[in-house]
């Protein structure tokens, strides 16, 4: 076969930072719809895209122009980081852009909020995936073609399930109790879909990097890009595709700089490629130029985490399991929410590192978890997320109501409402009326004593035609208003029994007025 | 190995921590193979079984000699009792209580022995520091009379008898920290039982503290060398329920439970404010503070002013069975203590199958992890634990399967164990 010849390495890199929530305690429901912490999710940003993002894109693509057209890597960037780059250091996302644009670079696809869609949902799980290739065309300028899902979830069916979607490769983790006496280190296909092709993770030669890169008690400390480059050759004739699929935090983030990691990534590729028959190849070259060995069989989910490279970092207790089935409840009502923050609050919601936060198992993993958990135990995490979802939930029953008993109250809030502005409305008419009134009768208190002997009829009168005259310029200033009632009032003086059949009509009119105001009480 | 030990209350008059813990080790030891423990109490009580009191000389102090036999413990625990007024108790208010609604005419006289300490022979000062004397002093005669090789002294009260004992014994003395006067007063000891504290410290060879919250307090405020200090953490004395016939709940409301004394110390006022942030979100839910204390009126004054007395509840002291009547009701226990050296009740809230939020500024906090944790003072974060336990219920399953897991974890054994440890590191050294 034309393929014996071809060995490839495949050097991947995931990069993603969630939007980590705020405090949110249970009084806060139904008032207090902001859920981020915006100090700790800006002020962790700036500090990896510094300490990581940054200097290590600048190594690749100085790596990428020193060695032409031989050195290849990809990245595969969450829809939520990349929301987080546009907010927080858009100079990174334009560094990835940029090294998208060197075409030696390939950007795969995944859910868009990094979520565990793939476990619940096949629709949920499309849409998501169809949202992170717009996102990556959109931000980065690139079609993509492979798949690579939330931590390396992996089984049969979601691999049947990206093969339909069209992508020709899916990264996944060379857990060993699937592989059994496999070997990773060849091209696999899906069980369901052979078409796609399944990339499996060397577990042993990307940890060494990942965990043991700064570990001083590691035998094999210091290790530098020849030495690794040699176990890459020992390799070699047993294996036509090694696969190092690394966090890209690992550079810098949690292997510091002091460690010598970046002299290591710089000078990896050149010992590779002068030391190793390997090529570098992204995945969907690695799809197009290997041939599968055979078809690899994963009935049940695996990942990359922990020893157990199994999903229960997410979903191994019922914590975990409530919260999930909680969010996921809600997803009918959400899709037929069109508010646009409530899309992105549901978006972020589904991010698996809140799953992740609620482990139990740290007793026995606990420096990775606690290394990346902002709470102080799993139960607060809990806490706070279900906290987050009930207010969630309680916007989306404003917003959608799917009981009848919703339905009721949605509805009557409606009327309450209507009925409010009608009061409003009423009430405002009822003080202008009173205003008068009290106007009115102010005068007329100083008119007894200034006439002396005024009748009481006399006064009646006036009133009358105050009012009458009054009630059709209702938006007359109220200057002119005084004006004119002290006119009226000279004039009615003498003619007293003319404007006797106006007194109906006011007499009308005042009791409305009464009657608004009872309304009003 | 016979041990000496010098302790407050012994069952069934137990009325605080010190009590159950001091039992619990003793118990713990008396079923190690080698190990003799002779229990030392303070006579306190009048209504204890006098047909088992035996008079030992009358020339001397008057000690009665008792023996008791427990379940499954191999040897009897030679429990010897002073007669003396002394209360069991640590905290002087409470001592005064007890002595004022005494009368007269009920007190009991020490007759002077042949050591010839006239002072208070006949005469009964109302003096807790007095009392405590007094104890050496017998201590002393105790000390004479028995044979044993070592010497453990349970809290402030018990140091001088213990270094009395050890004085005229000559071996070695270990005190036991279950509390210190910093934490009883809330910040500000009172200059004598530092003294007394002090004393105690400096004159053992080893210092055993329930907690690492303690042990930080004795080595800093009272300047003993951090060696010379361990911690030994307490454990919980298991309690079969399955035989229990169920507690019946007479309405529907979710029940949050406050146990313990109402002072300063165990942070009341927080447990009341959380309380009423909860009770502005939700409504099927009751409030009970179970227990007596000095800032009882207050609180309840602070409930009535906070218009949540219909359902803030007051139980007053809770003895023996109603406690786990209690805790049956409870759906969530809460100790928001200012400053707990230990705390052993939320372990018998977990044995109990209850939820628990127990304050950081607990000794507690360091051994547990299937509890809600919290600084006492954050009653937004205990409100919103309590919420979170009553509203989520995965979190309340979680906590009652995991919780029950830990604390069956937590056996008195190991802790005396622990303690035998110690005893051998001790004597050897010597």
């Amino acid at each position: 076969m034309s393929t014996a010849g071809k060995k490839a390495i495949c050097l991947y890199f995931q990069v993603h930072q969630p939007f980590r929530l705020k405090r949110y305690r249970f009084f806060d429901l139904g008032h207090d719809h902001y859920y981020y912490d915006d100090f700790s999710n800006e002020s962790i940003m700036r500090k990896v895209a510094q300490k990581c993002y940054l200097p290590a894109n600048k190594i690749i693509m100085e790596l990428i122009q020193k060695h032409k057209e031989k050195f290849k890597v990809t990245f595969s960037l969450s829809g939520i980081v990349i929301n987080q780059f546009r907010l927080y250091a858009p100079e990174v996302l334009e560094s990835f852009r940029q090294l998208a644009q060197t075409g030696m670079v390939e950007f795969l696809s995944e859910t868009d909020s990094h979520s565990l869609a793939s476990l619940r949902n096949r629709t949920q799980f499309e849409q998501q995936v169809q949202l992170h290739r717009e996102m990556v065309k959109t931000y980065l300028g690139v079609e993509t073609t492979s798949f690579r899902n939330t931590e390396l979830i992996y089984n049969d069916t979601i691999g049947s399930w990206v093969a339909d979607m069209g992508f020709k490769s899916i990264l996944t983790e060379g857990a060993k109790h699937i592989l059994g006496w496999k070997s990773p280190n060849y091209l696999y296909c899906n069980a369901i879909n052979p078409r796609l092709k399944v990339l499996l993770r060397n577990f042993v030669m990307s940890d060494d990097i990942a965990f043991r890169f700064s570990n001083k008690s590691w035998s094999a400390w210091p290790l530098t890009a020849d030495k690794y480059a040699t176990w890459i050759s020992k390799l070699a004739p047993k294996s036509e595709l090694l696969n190092i699929f690394l966090d890209y935090e690992t550079f810098g983030e949690h292997n510091w700089k002091e460690t010598g990691i970046f002299d290591f990534l710089q000078h990896l590729p050149g010992a590779i490629l002068k030391k190793t028959p390997f090529k570098f190849m992204t995945p969907s070259e690695v799809a197009e130029t290997l041939q599968p060995v055979s078809a690899i069989n994963v009935p049940s989910s695996i990942s990359w985490a922990d020893e157990e490279r199994d999903i229960t970092a997410w979903l191994g207790n019922e914590l975990q399991l409530a919260a999930f089935e909680k969010l996921y409840e809600l997803s009918d009502k959400v899709s037929r929410c069109n508010d646009e923050q409530m899309r992105i609050d549901w978006e972020y919601l589904q991010s698996s590192d809140h799953f992740y936060y609620m482990a139990t198992k740290f007793f026995s993993d606990g420096a990775v978890h606690a290394y990346f958990n902002p709470y102080e135990t799993p139960y607060d995490a809990f806490m706070n997320y279900m906290n987050v979802l009930s207010d969630f939930e309680i916007r989306l029953n404003r917003q959608s109501p799917d009981t009848h008993e919703q339905r009721q109250i949605l509805k009557l809030d409606k009327q309450i409402l209507e009925k409010d502005l009608v009061i409003e409305k009423l009430t405002a008419e009822i003080q202008k009326l009173n205003e008068k009134r009290t106007k009115i009768l102010g005068e007329d208190l100083i008119i007894p004593e200034k006439g002396g002997k005024t009748s009481l009829k006399d006064l009646a009168h006036k009133l009358i035609t105050v009012s009458a005259e009054e009630q059709p310029p209702r938006n007359a200033s109220s200057g002119t208003k005084k004006e004119k009632t002290k006119i009226v009032k000279k004039t009615t003086a003498k003619k007293t029994t003319a404007k006797k059949a106006t007194t109906g009509k006011t007499v009308k009119k005042k009791s409305t007025a009464v009657k608004s105001r009872k309304i009003k009480k | 190995m016979r041990v000496l030990m010098f302790g407050w209350e012994f069952p069934p008059h137990i009325s605080g921590g010190l009590g159950t813990a001091s039992y619990g080790l003793t118990k713990g030891m008396a079923a190690i193979d080698d190990m003799e423990v002779t229990f030392v109490v303070p006579k306190a009580w009048g209504d204890e079984d006098q047909d088992m009191v035996r008079l030992i000389g009358a020339n001397k102090v008057p000690v009665t000699f008792k023996k008791i036999y427990y379940k499954g413990i191999r040897r009897p625990i030679e429990k010897i009792e002073v007669f003396s007024k002394i209360v069991p108790y640590t905290d002087p208010d409470d001592y005064w209580k007890i002595v004022s609604s005494e009368s007269l005419g009920k007190r009991l006289i020490i007759q002077t022995n042949e050591m010839g300490v006239t002072d208070f022979s006949g005469r009964y000062d109302n003096n807790l520091l007095d009392e405590i004397y007094k104890y050496s002093v017998i201590a002393s005669v105790i000390a004479e009379e028995n044979e044993f090789d070592i010497i453990h002294a349970h809290d402030w009260l018990t140091y001088p008898a213990g270094i009395a004992a050890m004085e005229v014994s000559g071996k070695p003395l270990v005190i036991h920290v279950h509390a210190t006067d910093f934490d009883r007063s809330g910040g500000n000891a009172n200059p004598d039982v530092y003294r007394i504290e002090k004393a105690g410290m400096e004159a053992a060879v080893k210092i055993i503290t329930v907690s690492n919250l303690t042990r930080d307090i004795v080595i800093n405020k009272y300047n003993i060398h951090p060696d010379k200090v361990e911690t030994v953490y307490n454990a919980v004395e298991h309690v079969d329920f399955s035989g229990d016939q169920e507690v019946k709940k007479g309405f529907d409301d979710k029940v949050v439970t406050f146990l313990g004394r109402i002072t300063l110390q165990k942070g009341p006022e927080y447990f009341i404010e959380a309380a009423y942030k909860v009770l502005k979100a939700m409504n099927n839910v009751r409030f009970v503070m179970a227990g007596t204390g000095d800032m009882m009126e207050r609180m309840m004054r602070r409930a009535a002013s906070l218009k949540i007395t219909d359902r803030f509840h007051f139980t007053g002291f809770l003895k023996g069975k109603d406690v786990y009547t209690m805790l049956a009701l409870s759906d969530v226990y809460i100790m928001p203590s200012v400053s707990e050296p230990f705390g052993i009740s939320p372990l018998e809230a977990m044995q109990s199958s209850v939820p628990v939020i127990i304050s950081k500024q607990s000794g507690v906090a360091e051994i547990l992890t299937h509890a809600v944790k919290t600084d006492f003072w954050d009653i937004d974060a205990m409100a919103d634990a309590i919420y979170g336990i009553l509203n989520y219920p995965a979190l309340a399953s979680m906590f009652i399967r995991n919780g029950m897991e830990e604390v069956i974890r937590l056996k008195w054994d190991n802790s005396a164990r622990h303690v035998r440890d110690i005893y051998e590191r001790v004597i050897w050294k010597k």
